[in-house]
């Protein structure tokens, strides 16, 4: 009791000390209790029979009815097949693209030309979605600029490339490239300038050239780097944007467009089904945060410090 | 040659032109439909449908695309709007991230480690789009302009990059701020804002970026079109099947139906083009704490 009584007692006087520190984070704290607490609250809608008109207090509860429904859901396999894959294929071609950049443009000596290659690739990251998929569908339509290049080449193909679902993540991933390998190689070019300069003199000395210095000292340099950043992607597998994918999609690519977060988005916001896309936005939610804690228990096995 | 102190071995030329080739064509490759964007905002309808996205230069250039991009009344409503966002949000963005990361760098605390942990787990737990949705409607914010501003008023990861900058600022000045009798909003004002104009700066690009290309909540939350911020009025435009467009090739055919597209894209584009430029070196200190903190 007297321990209890001492704690608010030192909380009153901490509260007093530093009432202008906690005024300043009240809005703050407000904001994610509104915004984000209160939505999380919402989540009871997975196991209730949820009607907007009588809200959560006075709508029925089901228990685990939906998630029941969610497990024997034919299109549930395929949106959560095409998230995995989708991930998986981000993964093996997005991931090296921006650490061989920054090998590359690291190699690159004159500083001038250096700053220029940077600038406009860094360009891309800051144009929005939107436009880039109204860019995606004119190159790709049926007289558009790829299948020129493919015309070019003797493969004929006279039909919009969106269309097509083989081609889709191609499409998907290559614009996904496009716009961030610029963006993503900072990090690693960041971790390049932190390469100790005496390494490269002790390798010249030895004898090494340049392509055995990118072998030797370069890229193992980034390796800590670039496996921290791996295991983050991993924690990230079942979170598939919804955006893009909105944006790309059509009718004749749904099948293998159609992943989690775009399923729930039409289950819930198109056909208004709110309990049921609730309960398969929550399934996502701790499949995703089962991933991130074993990513990170991985990341520090690996010795690298985790993110939390 | 004799005057060069480093002798070129045939070997590193070769290097040299596979590194200068393969930049050069990362250079091409980015710089290409944007080119595109720009030139097709100067051609007639009949090219731009005709060049399906190869034109390096407009056979015939026009202004007209630009003339009606400010005709198009959802497209002015739209700029109007976008604008009207960033000019509420940005302010409102950089104060509570400001005096969050005054308050994530501040020690001697009881109540820090909770309110920080309350952040965090916001990072990596969400409601969902449901939720959201719902909440946002029980708060009454559907269709209105606040349901742009209010959800996105703080992220968690830039109050992280506000807080390490301020943590790398000597904490003897804010010490000896203190003991000339200044509070704490004094010292944020007089000391920290000062000296961080450069996060401040890469702050309002983030936050602005991320308004400025917003499309979705406002494709949910939004009814009434006239709201709409700009993004989801090019949606429109760009989006409104590529390939119906090739039907029209005709005398009938609006010669500035797409030059108007692409002008507003570059209308859209060219402000946060124009600024990020500037901002470049301090991009890879952001990039570090985030992805060190997820």
């Amino acid at each position: 009791m007297k321990h209890k009584e001492n704690f608010f007692v030192r909380l009153q006087k901490d509260i007093v000390r530093n009432k202008w520190k906690y005024i300043l984070i009240l809005p703050v704290v407000v904001y994610f209790l509104v915004f984000h607490y209160k939505s999380m609250y919402g989540l009871v809608i997975a196991f209730q029979k949820f009607r907007p008109a009588r809200g959560i207090a006075g709508s029925e509860w089901v228990g685990l009815y939906h998630f029941e429904r969610l497990f024997s859901d034919v299109y549930f396999p395929r949106s959560l097949r095409n998230t995995l894959l989708i991930s998986v294929l981000t993964l093996i071609f997005s991931f090296p693209i921006p650490i061989i950049f920054a090998l590359i443009l690291n190699e690159c000596r004159v500083s001038w030309f250096k700053r220029i290659i940077q600038t406009v690739t860094y360009m891309p990251h800051f144009i929005s979605l939107v436009v880039i998929c109204g860019l995606v569908s004119t190159f790709c339509s049926s007289e558009g600029l790829v299948n020129q290049i493919l015309e070019f080449v003797g493969i004929e193909s006279k039909e919009s490339l969106l269309t097509k679902p083989e081609l889709f993540y191609a499409i998907y991933i290559l614009s996904g490239i496009w716009q961030n390998f610029g963006w993503d190689s900072i990090i690693y070019l960041a971790t390049l300038s932190g390469i100790d300069v005496e390494q490269y003199e002790a390798a010249k000395i030895d004898g090494a050239g340049r392509l055995q210095q990118m072998r030797y000292i370069t890229l193992p340099g980034l390796i800590p780097t670039a496996s921290m950043l791996l295991v983050l992607k991993i924690g990230g597998l079942l979170s598939v944007g919804y955006e893009k994918i909105l944006l790309l999609y059509n009718d004749l690519t749904l099948e293998v467009a159609d992943v989690l977060s775009t399923y729930n988005y039409r289950k819930g916001l198109v056909d208004g089904e709110y309990s049921y896309s609730t309960a398969l936005g929550l399934f996502n939610s701790v499949v995703n945060i089962i991933l991130i804690v074993m990513a990170n228990k991985l990341s520090k096995k690996a010795g690298q410090s985790g993110i939390f | 040659m004799k005057k060069r102190k480093k002798r070129i071995t045939p070997s590193d030329f070769i290097l040299d032109a596979v590194i200068y080739f393969i930049l050069i064509f990362a250079f091409v490759i980015t710089l290409y439909p944007v080119w595109y964007v720009i030139v097709a905002s100067f051609a007639t309808a009949r090219e731009v449908t005709m060049s399906g996205g190869l034109m390096l230069w407009p056979k015939e250039f026009i202004l007209g695309g630009y003339q009606k991009v400010f005709q198009d009344p959802y497209l002015i409503s739209g700029f109007a709007n976008s604008v009207k966002v960033l000019i509420v949000s940005l302010p409102i963005n950089l104060i509570l991230t400001l005096f969050c990361g005054y308050f994530m760098a501040s020690t001697n605390m009881m109540l820090k480690k909770i309110i920080v942990y309350m952040m965090m787990f916001t990072m990596y737990f969400s409601g969902g789009m449901i939720p959201n949705y719902l909440n946002i409607r029980s708060l009454g914010l559907m269709d209105s302009f606040w349901a742009l501003v209010l959800p996105g008023a703080v992220s968690v990861y830039n109050c992280i990059i506000c807080k390490t900058a301020i943590e790398a600022i000597p904490s003897s000045l804010q010490e000896s701020a203190y003991i000339d009798g200044a509070n704490d909003l004094q010292v944020i004002w007089k000391i920290l804002i000062p000296l961080l104009k450069p996060t401040l700066a890469v702050l309002t690009l983030y936050y602005g970026v991320s308004h400025w290309n917003a499309w979705f909540n406002a494709s949910i939350y939004i009814r009434t079109k006239t709201k709409l911020p700009v993004q989801n009025i090019l949606r429109e435009f760009l989006l409104a099947n590529a390939d119906q467009n090739g039907g029209g090739i005709g005398d009938t055919f609006d010669p500035y139906s797409e030059a108007i597209k692409y002008a507003a894209i570059v209308i859209s584009t060219l402000p946060i083009m124009c600024i990020y430029p500037f901002l470049q070196k301090y991009f890879a200190k952001g990039v570090m704490i985030g992805a060190v903190k997820g």
